[in-house]
C-alpha cells in the first residue's frame, strides 16, 4: 500500500505562451508523495509554488509530463474527469480561506459533499462530525464574516476534510493569520499527520517547513531541493 | 475508503440535489432582495399587461359576439330602411312615402328557398303605452307566434301568444321586463291591461328584454340605447292586431312636420335550416329583394357574417398583443439577462470555489439557470397574480366586461419561464466555463 505513491509528478512542465514571451513557470518537476506523508513546498516568490499546488489540485494540467494521483494518470482527463477528482480525492485549504458568504459554518462544510450527490441529511450529520474535529462545534450557523480569521480557516480544513480525501492541499494557510491562530492552524495540521493524512503544504515560513516530514524547494520553475527532516 | 460510491448517489440523489439547488438560489436572491425584485420587474408588468389586456380584448370580443348570438346564428334578419332624400320617389299627389319589406315579398322567399324553414315578419310601430296614468314610450312590435322559433327569449311569467290569438286579431300583448317595471312597478302585470291610443291589450305574458342589436325601427342602434341600457322597452302584439288596429299608414314626426310613411314590413327574421346555407341563402334573398325593390328600401343584417367579422377583429387584436406582450417580455428577459452577467461576474470567486470543491461545469450552468428561471418564474407569478386582479378592477371601474381565459395566465407563465432559460443559457455558461485557476484568483 504504501509502495504505490499518492502522487507521482513525473517531468511535469508547465510553460505559459504570452505573445512571443513563453515562461516555464514549472521547468520539469517530478516528485512521488507517500501516504501519510507531510510535504512542505518552499521558495521565493513567483517560483511556481502555486502553480504547481494547481496542478496537484487539478485545477490545471501540465504542458508537458505525467501525473499520477492515486495511480491513476490524470494529466489529459477532460474537465468533468478533473472536476470529479477534485471532488473525490482532493481536499483544498487557501490562504484567504475562500468560503462562500452566503453560506454559514454547516453549509460551507457541505458544498463538496453536496457536489458528490451526497443526500441533505447524511451531508449535515458528515459535516457536524468534521466541525466537531477541528473544534468548530459551537458556531455551526454563523455566516463566515462573523468568525476569526483562525475561525474561518478551521471551516476551511473541515471542508477540505470532509469528503475524507487522498490528499490536502494547502497553499500558505497561515499567510492570513496571526501568529497565535496561526499556531493553533498548524497544531490542527500536526494531528491531521498523526491520523496519516496525506499533506502537501505550500510556506514561506522555514519554521512551518521545519514541523513537515519533508521540504521540496523551488526556484525559478525547477526543483531546487527535496529534503526529509529529521524529527526528534 | 468506507464511504458508498458517491457517483452511484449522485443518480439517485440527483432530484434531490436539483430541489436544494432551487433552495440555493432562492437564498442567493433573496440576499439581494432589492435587485432580484427590481430585475423581476420588467417580466411582472410584461405577463401583467399581457394577461391584462388579453382579459380586456376577450371581454369586448365576447360582448359583441354575444350580442350578435343573441340574434341567432342561423337567423337573416331583413328591415326596412326609409331611402335617402336623394334616393326617393316622391309621389307628388300625396305626402305619404311608401317603402319597405312587404308580404309578397315574404311570400317570395318562402316560396322560392327550400332553406328557409322559420320566416318571422314584425311591424314595429312606436308609440305610448299606458297603464292608468303611467306611460312608457315604447315600441309595440307585431309579430308572428312563431316569433320565439327565431329570437331566445325567456319568459319571466306567462306565456307568449297563441296561433288562435293571432288568427282573432285578439287584443293581447307580452310586455318585457322594463315596461313592466315602469308600468306596473308595484303589481304583477299579467291579466291586467295596457292601452295604446283608444286601443286595451291583455297582458299575457312578461319577456325578459331581447337585445336591441339590429332590429330597432330606425335601424340606428343608439336611438334606443340609453336610459334603458342598450335595451328598447318593447311590446309584443299579434301581428295580424298590430295590422288592423294601426293600419298601415303610420304618422310620423320630423323636422317639426307631420310625414305619412306606408310601410307594410318593418322586419323578418328568417330561419335557414342548416348553418353552412346561411349565406348562401342570404345572397338569394338578396337578388330575389334587389329585382323587386327598385330602391334600396330594406337592409340586411346576416349575425353570422358579423360574428365571423367579429372573430376575425379579435384575431387581429389578439395578434397585435402578441406582438407587444413579446417584445415587453424581452425586454424583461434582457433585464434579467444583463443582471445575471453582473451577478456572474460578481460571484466570480464563488465559482472559482466551487470549482475547486468539485462542482462541474453542469453544476455551475445549473446553479445560475436557475436563479434566472426563479427570478423570471416568480415575476411570471407576481404577473400572473395582477394580471387576473387588474381585469377585475378594469370591470368595476370602467363597467367593461373583462375575461381572463385559463390558457391566457398559463401562457404568460409558460413564457417567463422559457424567457428564464433562454437569456439564463448565456450568463451561466460563462460562469461554466470560466477557468477554476483565473476565477480563484479573482481581485
Ligand atoms: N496565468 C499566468 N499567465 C502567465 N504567467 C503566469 C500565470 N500564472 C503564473 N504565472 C507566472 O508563473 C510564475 C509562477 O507563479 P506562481 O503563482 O506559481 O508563483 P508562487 O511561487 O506561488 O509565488 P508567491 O509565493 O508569490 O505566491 C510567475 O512568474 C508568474 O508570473
Ligand atoms: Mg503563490
Amino acid at each position: 500500500m504504501s509502495n504505490q505513491p499518492i502522487v507521482s509528478l513525473q517531468s511535469v512542465t508547465k510553460t505559459y505562451f504570452m505573445g512571443e514571451v513563453t515562461l516555464n513557470a514549472l521547468d520539469e518537476v517530478s516528485f512521488d508523495v507517500h501516504e501519510g506523508e507531510y510535504v512542505a513546498i518552499m521558495g521565493p516568490s513567483g517560483c511556481g509554488k502555486s502553480t504547481l499546488l494547481n496542478i496537484l489540485g487539478c485545477l490545471d494540467r501540465p504542458t508537458e509530463g505525467k501525473y499520477l494521483l492515486g495511480g491513476r494518470d490524470v494529466s489529459h482527463f477532460d474537465d468533468n474527469a478533473l472536476s470529479e477528482m477534485r471532488g473525490s480525492q482532493l481536499g483544498f485549504i487557501f490562504q484567504s480561506y475562500n468560503l462562500i458568504q452566503q453560506l454559514d459554518v454547516l453549509e460551507n462544510i457541505e458544498v463538496p459533499l453536496y457536489y458528490q450527490g451526497f443526500n441533505a441529511g447524511e451531508s449535515r450529520r458528515m459535516a457536524k462530525e468534521i466541525a466537531a474535529r477541528v473544534g468548530l462545534g459551537e458556531r455551526l450557523h454563523h455566516k463566515p464574516t462573523e468568525l476569526s480569521g483562525g475561525q474561518q480557516q478551521r471551516v476551511g480544513i473541515a471542508r477540505a476534510l470532509v469528503n475524507n480525501p487522498l490528499v490536502l492541499l494547502a497553499d500558505e494557510p497561515t499567510g492570513n493569520l496571526d501568529s497565535s491562530s496561526g499556531a493553533e492552524i498548524l497544531t490542527l495540521f500536526d494531528e491531521l499527520r498523526s491520523q496519516k493524512k496525506t499533506i502537501i503544504m505550500v510556506t514561506h515560513d522555514p519554521d512551518i517547513g521545519q514541523r513537515s516530514d519533508r521540504i521540496i524547494r523551488l526556484r525559478d520553475g525547477r526543483m531546487e531541493e527535496d529534503v526529509r527532516n529529521v524529527h526528534a | 475508503m468506507s464511504m458508498p460510491d458517491p457517483r452511484a448517489l449522485a443518480g439517485l440523489f440527483s432530484f434531490a440535489k436539483i430541489r436544494r439547488a432551487v433552495s440555493l438560489g432562492f437564498k442567493t436572491l433573496w440576499q439581494h432582495r432589492l435587485r432580484s425584485f427590481l430585475t423581476m420587474l420588467g417580466i411582472v408588468f410584461g405577463v401583467c399587461s399581457v394577461i391584462a389586456m388579453l382579459a380586456v380584448g376577450e371581454g369586448a370580443g365576447y360582448e359583441a359576439q354575444e350580442q350578435i348570438r343573441q340574434l341567432g346564428s342561423q337567423n337573416i334578419i331583413l328591415r326596412s330602411v326609409k331611402p335617402s332624400d336623394t334616393e326617393r320617389i316622391t309621389t307628388t299627389q300625396s305626402r305619404v312615402s311608401s317603402y319597405g319589406l312587404t308580404y309578397a315579398d315574404m311570400t317570395r322567399i318562402q316560396d322560392t328557398i327550400p332553406s328557409v324553414t322559420v320566416l318571422a315578419p314584425g311591424r314595429i310601430i312606436r308609440n305610448h303605452v299606458w297603464n292608468a296614468t303611467q306611460r312608457v314610450d315604447a315600441e309595440i312590435v307585431g309579430v308572428t307566434p312563431w316569433y320565439t322559433d327565431v329570437r331566445t327569449m325567456n319568459v319571466v311569467s306567462g306565456r307568449f301568444f297563441s296561433p288562435v290569438e293571432m288568427e282573432g286579431h285578439s287584443n293581447v300583448c307580452v310586455i318585457t321586463a322594463p315596461v313592466e317595471k315602469r308600468l306596473f312597478p308595484l303589481s304583477p302585470s299579467l291579466g291586467r291591461n295596457v292601452r295604446v291610443g283608444a286601443d286595451y291589450y291583455k297582458v299575457i305574458g312578461v319577456m325578459e328584454a331581447e337585445s336591441s342589436v339590429g332590429t330597432s325601427q330606425s335601424g340606428n342602434n343608439s336611438a334606443t340605447q340609453g336610459t334603458n341600457g342598450g335595451y328598447a322597452p318593447r311590446i309584443y302584439i299579434p301581428l295580424s292586431a298590430a295590422k288592423s288596429r294601426f293600419g298601415e299608414t303610420l304618422m310620423r314626426r320630423s323636422s317639426g312636420t307631420f310625414e305619412a310613411e306606408r310601410v307594410e314590413l318593418h322586419e323578418a327574421v328568417i330561419q335557414v335550416a342548416r348553418l353552412e346555407d346561411v349565406e348562401e341563402t342570404a345572397q338569394i334573398i338578396n337578388s330575389i329583394l334587389a329585382t323587386e325593390h327598385k330602391q334600396k328600401d330594406y337592409d340586411m343584417v346576416v349575425p353570422l357574417e358579423l360574428l365571423r367579422q367579429a372573430e376575425r377583429t379579435k384575431q387581429i387584436f389578439n395578434t397585435v398583443l402578441g406582438a407587444i406582450a413579446a417584445i415587453s417580455l424581452l425586454v424583461g428577459g434582457i433585464g434579467i439577462m444583463n443582471i445575471m452577467l453582473a451577478s456572474v461576474t460578481e460571484r466570480t470567486r464563488e465559482i472559482g470555489i466551487r470549482r475547486a470543491l468539485g462542482a462541474k461545469k453542469r453544476d455551475i450552468v445549473i446553479q445560475f439557470l436557475i436563479e434566472t428561471v426563479i427570478l423570471a418564474g416568480t415575476g411570471g407569478v407576481i404577473g400572473v397574480i395582477f394580471g387576473v386582479i387588474i381585469p377585475v378592477l378594469i370591470s368595476h371601474v370602467a363597467e367593461m366586461v373583462t375575461i381572463v381565459t385559463p390558457w391566457a395566465p398559463a401562457l404568460a407563465f409558460s413564457i417567463s419561464a422559457f424567457i428564464g432559460v433562454v437569456f439564463g443559457i448565456y450568463p451561466a455558461t460563462r460562469a461554466a466555463n470560466m477557468d477554476p485557476v483565473e476565477a480563484l484568483r479573482h481581485e
